[in-house]
């Protein structure tokens, strides 16, 4: 197979002149140029641990999962910096390519492939607060248009509370970054010390699709293509929320705002009537809450836009945002990810001005307290 | 309609490809075993930029669990969602049984016109004078 | 408004308890349940006194739902003046991990079945029962149950031990295309992996929700493992799952298709289409939006009047009174759903009984 990673001659097409509306991106992946791009910031003793051992996830295999990606770190092809490193390694091609032609306003740092889902749990903590200490020395110190997440080794809660209130109060932190598929679902108590903490440092918790918790992908065992897993963000993230509704945590932590990352949005209508349904059906199972589920929706979480769902006729989505309310979607493009939506074209329907607003800009705005 | 001359062919060797911008608009030319194809460099579907898109062979099945894998280097992948293009006609994989049933015209057109979207993209005539690759548009 | 002579495609006839299934297993078999004292196969997806296991009003004082025929005839078949239900018998016989006990049970299930309910109700049709640990063992029962044809389906559950798709569960399609039986769905898990992608649940609430979810896997992974490029013709029927869920569901994997087909290049069709022509969803519960427009909207993302078949899932308590049909469905869609769809799904059902 012709597989080519590097740049090809010739100039890299981006996108239309800065003059384009401001935009909140609430979904970019910066990526460690190399290896060690980390080991400022990790304790000599955990360098030597990573060089001999590895950085063991709940997976078999130590580097990739086994689903393999449908692209080379499932970037882009057209995202290799031409300075060389990995898609999304380079501020400067981030910015040439993206953030300046787009004119992002705002741009939300989620980074992945950290300390987080790895196994050994001071591992765990060690490269998050890491790779938190490289996020604003790499990115956010030099890029004002940026925020960071606060990363945490969420399956060791003790940890990962330590890891907020240090970060607590940073200008540049932005929210609290999970992955999805956790060891337990995400409203179980065990979880609980990561909202308390994040609810005192005024932050919104970010739910990313991915992570790898220990149990298989599915309900019903482990599927076998790469095309299942993604497709499978949807039921994992409606597992994770639905806990999370169900055990309460938006009754105990009632400032918690909650953001879906990268699973997808139009599944959420249907799953809000759903969980209406079934929790008044049985009622007197959940006494602790007081409110119908799809309000606790409406009122604390929100949904980046991407990957869109692509409905034909392309309208049938604007039902579904109306449902949802058009104050719940963050435009998102997960740079430098394939999958990648253009905010020229992502959502291309007919749609009033003041509805284009929130969906590109002022809900993130609202949601991460940026006047930008 | 204007003939361009777009580069002596030794700039685009067999198995690779380069981006030229003819007439304001972005084209993709492939060198596939010593034959030149031109195509809009804007994949249909959002937009992606084709040239940069991955090269690889189009793989086909007639049962699960079989793979039939063939015209190794004659498919490019749009780098944003995946989808394949068959860089001689510029047909679209993404929905094989509409594409099968379904008929098009390749046609070059003035100004950024895509034809008959999203499963096409638009081929543009590459020739070869005096080892100099030419595009009408 | 209930159309007489609608096909009720989900009612779930209960078995009281093991001693009830003893009369159709063998002496080895009775001898073991006995002897180990067994006296019950709840399955979590149904707290016996839960009220969606029951409806307050088909909750009798004593004993299960829907466990005798006079109360299925009294509470459902009658009312709702049926000319058709299909009994799919939800006793926790897969949840077992012996695949000979699961075996066993699950053939005295069908016999029960076929006994006490499709002999002495000539209204009734039923799903065949199978454990899917062991599939030949479960080819063997379907090909045994085929024979009679009053069995219009096999029965498999939402979740299990793998997603359905994968072709170790081939045989059992195989078997479904060669007696024209359909394939159904229901919701429920064996258990044998935690009820949720992310682990074990806290609530029962949330393991009824999840349900959706699972359903929404076993698509997936029924289009994606080219079940139906192999098995053109079978009929995939999605019980007790909730169907507003499938718009945004098929937005999602199609767009996935297009751009990754080339992992499974054997799905030549947009799953989209494959699940217009292969699969269907029964009715209740309709997890409906707020207002009637709401679900005219979602009906019309639905793409077409053929999807839904009419169930009741009695004895569950999902609707009040007789208020099965949601407001809001035209007349001509509720005459599809409760006549023309279940027919055209289920073929045998043309079939008369001797």
């Amino acid at each position: 197979m012709n597989v080519e990673n590097h740049p090809l001659p010739g100039p890299v097409p981006t996108g239309a002149k800065s003059s384009r509306t401001a935009i909140a991106d609430c979904d970019i992946h910066p990526v460690r140029s190399q290896p060690n791009a980390f080991d400022p910031w990790l304790p000599a003793r955990w360098r030597a641990h990573l060089q001999t051992y590895g950085a063991g996830r709940r997976l078999g295999m130590q580097a990739g999962p086994a689903y393999p990606k449908s692209q080379p770190n499932a970037a882009r092809r057209d995202a290799v910096p031409p300075e060389g490193g990995p898609p999304g390694s380079s501020l400067a091609f981030m910015q040439a390519q993206h953030l300046d032609p787009n004119n992002v306003a705002l741009g939300i740092l989620n980074p992945l492939q950290t300390g987080q889902g790895i196994a050994n749990p001071e591992l765990s903590a060690a490269i998050c607060h890491a790779t938190n200490q490289w996020q604003v020395a790499e990115w956010t110190s030099k890029d004002k248009r940026l925020r960071a997440s606060v990363l945490v080794p969420y399956e060791f809660t003790e940890a990962a509370a330590a890891e907020i209130r240090h970060w607590a109060g940073h200008k540049d932190f932005a929210q609290v970054l999970v992955l999805s598929r956790t060891g337990e679902p995400l409203g179980n108590r065990r979880y609980w010390p990561i909202y308390e903490a994040a609810c005192e440092a005024g932050l919104p918790v970010a739910v990313h699709a991915f992570g790898y918790g220990g149990a298989p992908i599915s309900s019903t065992g482990w599927p076998s293509h790469y095309i299942e897993e993604m497709t499978g963000h949807a039921q994992s993230c409606q597992a994770g929320l639905a806990s999370m509704v169900i055990e309460g945590i938006f009754e105990r932590f009632p400032t918690l705002k909650v953001v879906m990352v990268e699973a997808g949005f139009a599944w959420a209508p249907a799953f809000g009537w759903r969980l209406d349904k079934v929790w008044e059906q049985l009622r007197t199972e959940t006494p602790h809450l007081r409110r119908k589920p799809s309000e606790y929706l409406r009122e604390h979480v929100w949904w980046t836009s991407q990957p869109m769902e692509e409905p034909e006729p392309r309208t049938h989505l604007l039902d579904t945002i109306d449902w949802m309310g058009w104050d719940r979607v963050l435009f998102a493009t997960d740079y430098p990810h394939w999958d990648f939506d253009d905010p020229a074209l992502a959502l291309a329907v007919p749609i009033t001005d003041a509805q284009r607003k929130s969906f590109f800009l002022e809900n993130a705005k609202n949601l991460y307290g940026v006047q930008a | 309609m204007s003939r361009h001359v777009v580069a002596p062919t030794n700039e685009i060797p067999p198995g690779t490809r380069k981006l030229f911008t003819i007439k304001g608009r972005p084209i993709a030319i492939f060198n596939l075993d010593g034959d030149y194809f031109g195509m809009f460099n804007r994949c249909p579907h959002q937009g992606g930029s084709l040239c940069h898109g991955t090269v690889t062979g189009l793989v086909e099945s007639a049962t699960p669990g079989e793979y039939i894998y063939s015209r190794k280097g004659e498919i490019v992948r749009c780098p944003w969602h995946g989808w394949e293009f068959d860089i001689r006609t510029g047909k679209s994989y993404c929905d094989p049984d509409r594409i099968k049933t379904r008929s098009y015209t390749v046609e070059t057109a003035e100004g950024a016109k895509v034809v008959e979207g999203p499963y096409v993209a638009e081929t543009v005539p590459v020739r070869v004078e005096e080892n100099y690759i030419v595009v009408e548009m | 408004m209930i159309e007489a002579g609608a096909i009720d495609c989900d009612i779930h006839p209960t078995v009281p308890n093991l001693k009830a299934l003893l009369p159709y297993m063998n002496d080895h078999w009775r001898e073991m349940v006995i002897t180990r004292g067994m006296d019950e196969l709840n399955s979590i997806s149904y707290p016996t006194h839960s009220p969606i296991t029951a409806r307050a009003d088909w909750k009798p004082a004593e004993g299960k739902p829907a466990s005798t025929l006079a109360r299925v005839q009294a509470e459902c078949l009658d009312p709702f003046r049926t000319s058709i239900a299909i009994c799919n018998c939800l006793y926790g016989v897969q949840l077992l991990f012996s695949e000979d006990m699961a075996s066993a049970f699950s053939r005295a299930v069908n016999e029960w079945m076929a006994r006490e309910w499709l002999d002495k109700d000539a209204r009734l049709r039923a799903s065949i029962i199978v454990q899917t640990q062991n599939v030949e063992m479960a080819v063997d029962e379907i090909e045994r149950c085929a024979a009679d044809p009053r069995f219009v389906q096999i029965l498999l559950l939402a979740s299990g031990d793998h997603p359905l798709g994968k072709r170790m569960y081939w045989p059992i399609y195989a078997a479904a295309e060669r007696h024209n039986l359909a394939i159904g769905i229901h919701a429920g898990s064996n258990y044998h992996n935690p009820p949720t992608a992310v682990g074990w649940p806290s609530y029962y609430t949330e393991d009824y929700v999840a349900q959706a979810q699972a359903f929404q896997t076993q698509l997936t992974s029924m289009v994606c493992e080219g079940v139906f490029s192999r098995y053109g013709h079978l009929k995939v029927v999605l019980l007790e799952s909730g169907w507003t869920w499938l718009p945004a569901h098929l937005w999602r994997l199609t767009k996935y298709w297009r751009g990754l087909r080339m992992e499974i290049p054997w799905v030549d069709r947009s799953p989209t289409e494959i699940v217009k022509s292969n699969v269907r969803l029964s009715l209740t519960p309709t997890d409906a939006p707020p207002d009637k427009a709401g679900l005219e909207k979602i009906i019309e993302h639905m793409q077409s009047d053929e999807l839904l078949l009419f169930s009741t899932d009695y004895p569950h308590g999902q609707f009040e009174g007789m208020g099965v049909i949601p407001e809001g469905l035209s007349a001509d869609l509720v005459r599809k759903i409760m006549v023309d769809n279940p027919r055209a799904t289920y073929s045998r059902l043309l079939e008369t009984v001797s």
